[in-house]
């Protein structure tokens, strides 16, 4: 009971800590704009170089949607809808959440790694030594790229996950193209789009505030940032899941 | 290190194009106000009235013996008779369909989207554009036969008892 | 007359976890002056320049730098304290994503708004006063750890700082690029009239160059005085570090159960 407790209190300590983390980083997040370059590169380092992964995946899941769909549709006689499934569930779900575990695999453990390189170097201390705040220099830029990138990222997924159902649902399975779309088009409103592009900020987020908190307070040492780039993947896909619950039931009560 | 640089801005800005470019066709692809995908076919336009379309959407196939010839482009509500306005757009080399044939809103499958099915008459006149089908069927509602369904027991039951 | 004080420690006490790391540390260090800490590793050289630079707070106890008590300071007038001091890290601590010339450039860009021509100059004279400055286009990646070493020096005296620190400087050198070094402490301040404090163990090296050495055990400074002087002294522990004694004071055994009994059992 006692030890249960103790993971309770330690917890929360911890999400306190990493509110108090976001404040400091929002607090220098205007003054980081002073250096373009350096957001520029973030967008570069955490977008552009997920795209092929996001684009692949988004591919594959799509194809699998068509499938899958097919398959549960016309046991209702209902192959028509393909489309509507397809894009709802990309858009609504599949798209944020894949799209945002794989961000926390590709772009969240390089973020941690590398900010955690630049603790166990010294380099974060040096700079603080310098009188140059490492959070305006380096973290808030990093955390910055990855708010603007992540969006993009699950409209690109959600995209190619369309066409990739519609692949294998109009190409292979003979589902009639007009009805694929047309059916899509009057089924998918507005607040789907919003519903999808709320929950990719908000896990776009979460998967880089934690990326950059964890390699920023890294153990300095070889192993600390191992261990702290371990722990970025598993708590920003814990908290993905977790906003992605919260965030689909407040849309389907609004 | 200018060289990096720059291909390093080029990559970023094709990311954030590419990005907003599919976040601009979500939005506008796909929900009900979007515009339509698929390409404009050479077509004439012929309307009907129905009772009751059920949920008929627009983009709904049209058909004839089991064959797309068509979609609908238009579904409306006609105060003057309280009826439903459905016009479509037939494919312009199906030009030889009887003036007198039937409209009927068909649903495909068992909770399948419902679409139109021409039946053939038998006129040596043909469907031009801007003509009006006047024979239709209107769609079958699921709760109205459910009713139906119980009310027919429920008859039958009494007059059993009788 | 002896030069006014740019750092004065009285009584310092700090303990981390239990552990104390200072009890009781008296020390001095004079402007324009070569003034080594030295002392066994783990007695908190490295702690006392974090003290120095108020990145944590004393127990106990007194610590000003130029006048100031640094972890009193808020946050832009430490920030204000940290750029008239140059620190020169242990392993370098050179950002990894810049070449040489941008290291070195880093301090200019972020606090000055210069030109980008004097800047260059600027950049560069510093490289030329530490030898490097045919490496400016270097990636940071391909230094040796010498040559990483003179570019963070180049990086820590290019704001013309009035107090240079040095983290064990000589720490993992090659004879050559020792030398080099103590060369450019001892110019550094000749010239310039920086004051420095090397914080070592090398206790030939810096010997030969300081002015005022201080000697750290016990949480204490056990010695300070001239390097003749610390030489000379009689005490014990001063003997054991300053002639390299691998037992004394500091002994050689950690303390352990008896031999006999562990070795053979208890019978």
């Amino acid at each position: 009971m006692a030890r249960g407790g103790n993971v309770l209190g330690r917890g929360l300590a911890k999400a306190g800590r990493v509110a108090l983390f976001l404040g400091r980083i929002l607090g220098q997040a205007i003054p980081s704009l002073n250096h373009p370059r350096l957001l520029v590169a973030q967008i570069y380092n955490t977008g552009a170089r997920s795209l092929i992964i996001v684009m692949l995946c988004g591919l594959f899941v799509g194809m699998v949607l068509g499938l899958q769909g097919y398959d549960l549709l016309q046991r209702f006689g209902s192959e028509s809808a393909l489309g509507v499934a397809a894009a709802l569930g990309l858009v609504k779900e599949l798209g944020p959440v894949i799209t945002a575990l794989l961000f926390a695999g590709r772009a969240g453990t390089s973020l941690t790694s590398e900010i955690g390189l630049m603790r166990a170097t010294d380099q974060l201390t040096a700079m603080e030594m310098m009188a140059v705040d490492p959070v305006r220099r380096v973290v808030a830029p990093r955390f910055l790229g990855g708010i603007i990138a992540m969006p993009l990222l699950v409209a690109i997924f959600d995209v190619v996950g369309i066409y990739g159902a519609q692949l294998i649902g109009v190409g292979l399975l003979r589902v009639e193209s007009g009805s694929f779309w047309s059916q899509m088009q009057s089924a998918v409103e507005m607040r789907d789009i919003n519903e999808g592009l709320v929950k990719s900020v908000v896990f776009g987020v979460a998967c880089s505030l934690m990326a950059v908190y964890e390699g920023f307070h890294a153990e300095p040492t070889a192993e600390g940032v191992g261990l702290a780039t371990t722990r970025t993947v598993v708590i920003s896909a814990v908290l993905t899941l977790l906003f992605d619950y919260l965030l689909t039931a407040a849309f389907l009560n609004s | 290190m200018s060289n990096t640089s720059r291909s390093l801005e080029i990559g970023t800005g094709m990311f954030v194009l590419l990005g907003f470019a599919a976040l601009a066709f979500l939005s506008t692809q796909l929900p009900a106000s979007g515009l339509q995908l698929h390409s404009a076919m050479d077509s004439y336009t012929v309307t009907a009235r129905f009772d009751n379309v059920g949920d008929l959407k627009v983009g709904a196939p049209v058909t004839m013996a089991g064959v797309r010839i068509g979609r609908v482009t238009g579904v409306s509500f006609e105060s003057s008779d309280y009826k439903a306005l459905v016009t479509m757009a037939i494919e312009r080399h199906y030009n030889q369909i009887p003036d007198d044939s039937d409209a009927a809103i068909q649903t495909s499958g068992l909770l399948g989207a419902k679409y139109v099915g021409l039946g053939a008459g038998g006129s040596t006149n043909y469907l031009a554009n801007g003509t009006q089908i006047q024979f239709t069927q209107s769609a079958l509602v699921l709760e109205n036969l459910v009713n139906k369904f119980f009310a027919n027991t429920a008859g039958k039951k009494d007059s059993d008892a009788k | 007359m002896p030069a006014e004080a740019v750092v004065e420690v009285r009584d310092l006490r700090y303990s981390i976890g239990g552990r104390a790391i200072f009890d009781g540390l008296n020390l001095t260090v004079r402007r324009g002056e070569i003034t080594a800490v030295m002392g066994p590793s783990g007695t908190g050289k490295t702690t006392l320049l974090r003290l120095m630079m108020g990145a944590i707070r004393p127990d106990s106890g007194d610590l000003t730098i130029f006048g100031e008590r640094p972890w009193r300071l808020g946050r832009a007038a430490l920030y204000a304290l940290r750029r008239r001091v140059g620190m020169l890290f242990q392993n370098g601590a050179l950002m990894s994503d810049l070449d040489v010339f941008e290291n070195v450039a880093f301090p200019l860009r972020a606090h000055t708004r210069l030109p980008e021509p004097l800047l260059r100059r600027l950049v560069l004279m510093k490289l030329q006063a530490v030898g490097l400055r045919g490496a400016a286009e270097f990636a940071t990646g391909s230094l040796s750890g010498g040559m990483a070493r003179r570019v963070a020096l180049a990086r820590a005296i290019v704001m013309d700082p009035e107090l240079l620190i040095y983290d064990e400087p000589f720490a993992g050198l090659d004879p050559i690029s020792l030398a080099v070094i103590l060369r450019l402490i001892q110019t550094l301040n000749a010239t310039l009239g920086i004051t420095s404090i090397v914080v070592t163990h090398d206790v030939e090296e810096i010997s030969q160059i300081a002015h005022s050495s201080f000697l750290l055990a016990g949480g204490k400074a056990a010695a300070h005085g001239t390097p003749a002087e610390l030489r000379a002294t009689e005490a014990p522990v001063v003997r054991q570090f300053m002639s390299g004694l691998p037992d004394g004071p500091m002994p050689f055994h950690v303390p352990a159960p008896d031999y006999r009994e562990q070795l053979l059992g208890k019978d």
